[in-house]
């Protein structure tokens, strides 16, 4: 077990990079604590994996260093790093039993019969196998496999991380959501530093403790789920998270206020900074119907079963609102009220205001 | 109610008459010679299974059958890890891949009884540039016309030669479809090179390699054109294989019945070797 601290960190795949647009990563700086559940998350190519074969020594970074426990391993081989990793799709040794198969990291390590069947044992419990311990791995299901998979990265009792690579992507639907529960289980028995690569929010949000949300090799935004519902620091954060995520409208700012299509809009608290594109960002589950407020007309209103997604025109900007109940006909002419404590101003697709204290 | 038609007979008919025509009726000519004896004009005397016993029992046969099984045996012992161990050495991307595969191919492209006709020239004792180089520049007392040893020799290497890029190919392809998590996983796991063999590429490699046997099997076992024309079967009846003994039967001697029993014999050989190695090598897999 251990604490992750990535510092400075960049790497390109190409040999002399130029701009920094020739790198997969540029410039992280986090610091994973011991024992939490994290999760990257972010669209494919955003370099999520990039970091996770960086962090296992699977790769060595351009710059920067990795710390484990204040201890630099930035040019460590992964297996004297102590990292277990689980793959996107199961990595199995098909000639190899089930219990075999668990014990094999141990075996490579030289660890006596006795420790190795112990530990095996308390794993197997652990992951619900212990009855398929003498079959052979070849013929289990996706699942299954994938449960092994882990199993083998948490034999070992010196691990300092588990990680995983978008684990579940070839998991049928309705088993996915058992093994996330296993996952989650399985962090609180061996509390191991877990760290949860993935382009799902639902994954990365009911996985982690913290997430870190990833945008063309950047890291836009870390916080617990809430934070990043309730507060995007970025509208990339805002769009990528929420379904349907949050409405990007272009507006120009005045002190607290933001005009949108002409229309004055209060925010959370007052802007900062000039220039740049400016966006008013405001959850669809924010956006709310009244007698008063921005004229809108509607166009279109999907059932998607706890509640109703409406989009609507604002002059020529379309938006969405949430609502679970009073559901506006298509074609109608509403309005619209915006929460003030939750509309703010992006400048550049930065948060621009402060929130009121 | 279900109804049925029968016109899907009539699809499968042509294929039907090309394989009785190809396979089916010469293969009952051969049984129809197998058990009588003729002495032309075509009058045909009803032998039994006379021929089979005869072949069996003969000492030419057996001594035939035997360099026959030397002859496989020491090609796939060479072959099959030759194979394997070149393919594990090729580069799995990049430039060089093409250049490779292209250099793998190429003996495998050059018909057969050109190789033949190659390696005769190649290994002639005084104008071979091998042959010479053996005997004048290393002082290796090497004539493959004349000493059975130098002949296997010859006759083993260029099999080799000819036949280990189909090996190296086969696998090759069974080791590039083995996913790059596979080795990372190793990494991690603290696998030796030796444990990544053989506990990865070597069961990945399993299905194309047991296909990679059979085939080099059957080939080598019905190897006729090579050894041939390289050494005729020389010197004496060295390196006489099989299929060598059984065209001077047929066509030297002209004794058709006893040919046409060793024919039989030779393809239940085949035949049954084949299955026995298929057999045991899927095995695992049925469990």
């Amino acid at each position: 077990m251990a604490q992750i601290k990535l510092s400075n960190l960049r790497h390109s795949y190409m040999p002399a990079p130029k701009g920094p647009e020739d790198y997969a990563l540029k410039e992280i700086d986090v610091t994973w604590r011991d024992g939490g559940a994290y999760a990257l998350l972010g669209p494919s190519g955003c370099g999520k994996s990039t970091l996770l074969n960086i962090i296992s020594g699977l790769l060595t970074p351009s710059e920067g260093q990795i710390l484990f426990d204040d201890r630099d391993v930035t040019t460590l081989p992964p297996d004297q790093r102590n990292i277990a990793q689980v793959f996107q799709f199961p990595v199995i040794y098909d000639t190899m039993t089930v219990g075999e198969n668990l014990a094999f990291p141990l075996k490579n390590r030289g660890v006596d019969p006795a420790t190795i069947k112990r530990r095996v044992d308390e794993i197997a419990e652990m992951l619900d196998v212990t009855d398929m311990l003498s079959t052979r791995a070849s013929g289990l299901s996706p699942d299954n496999k994938q449960k092994i998979s882990m199993g083998r990265g948490l034999v070992r009792d010196d691990v300092n991380a588990v990680m995983f690579d978008e684990p579940l992507t070839v998991i049928d639907p309705h088993l996915k959501w058992k093994l996330r529960s296993k996952l989650k289980e399985l962090h609180q028995r061996v509390k191991a530093t877990m760290i949860y690569v993935t382009h799902d929010q639902t994954e990365a949000l009911t996985f982690a403790d913290e997430v870190v949300v990833m945008q063309e090799g950047e890291v836009v935004q870390i916080g617990t789920p809430v934070e990043l519902f309730e507060r995007p620091q970025h509208t990339f954060v805002g769009h990528f998270i929420g379904s349907p995520g949050m409405n990007v409208l272009p507006c120009e700012a005045k002190g607290d206020r933001a005009v949108f299509e002409g229309h004055e809009v209060v925010l959370e608290g007052p802007t900062h900074g000039d220039g740049g594109r400016t966006d008013l960002g405001i959850r669809p589950e924010y956006v709310g119907f009244g007698d008063t407020g921005i004229p809108a007309h509607v166009t279109k209103v999907s059932d998607i079963g706890r509640h109703y997604v409406v989009s609507a025109m604002v002059g020529n900007t379309a938006l969405k609102a949430v609502t679970e109940h009073s559901v506006p006909e298509p074609g109608s002419e509403v309005f619209l009220q915006f929460k003030p404590e939750q509309s703010r101003v992006y400048r550049d697709g930065w948060i621009a205001t402060e929130e009121r204290s | 109610m279900r109804t049925e038609n029968q016109k899907a007979w009539f699809f499968v008919l042509p294929v039907l008459a090309l394989v009785a025509f190809n396979a089916l009726v010469p293969m009952m000519t051969v049984v129809n010679y197998s058990v009588q004896e003729t002495f032309g004009n075509n009058q045909f005397f009803w032998e039994g299974l006379g021929w089979f016993e005869q072949i069996l029992r003969s000492d030419r046969f057996q001594a035939a059958l035997g360099r026959q099984f030397l002859f496989t045996f020491l090609i796939l012992l060479i072959e099959v890890p030759l194979g394997i161990i070149v393919a594990l050495s090729m580069p799995r991307k990049g430039f060089w891949v093409p250049v490779c595969l292209v250099l793998m191919a190429l003996p495998m492209l050059i018909p057969w009884n050109v190789v033949g006709s190659m390696w005769n020239i190649f290994t002639l004792p005084k104008i071979g540039l091998m042959g010479y180089f053996l005997n004048d520049v290393l002082g290796i007392n090497y004539d493959m016309t004349q000493q059975p040893l130098s002949a296997w020799i010859t006759v083993i290497v260029m099999d080799v030669w000819h036949w280990t890029s189909l090996v190296v190919l086969l696998c090759y392809a069974g080791l590039v479809s083995i996913p790059d998590a596979y080795y990372q996983a190793a990494k991690i796991d603290g696998a030796s090179p030796w444990s990544v063999f053989r506990y990865i590429q070597l069961p990945k490699m399993k299905t194309v390699l047991t296909i990679a046997v059979l085939l080099r099997f059957m080939d080598s076992f019905n190897i006729y054109t090579e050894p041939f024309v390289l050494t005729g079967g020389g010197p004496g009846n060295s390196t006489t294989l099989l299929s060598i003994d059984l065209v001077k039967i047929a066509l030297g001697q002209f004794d058709l019945g006893p040919a046409a029993a060793m024919s039989l014999i030779y393809f239940a050989i085949t035949l049954l070797v084949s299955w026995v190695f298929y057999t045991l090598m899927t095995k695992d897999d049925a469990e």
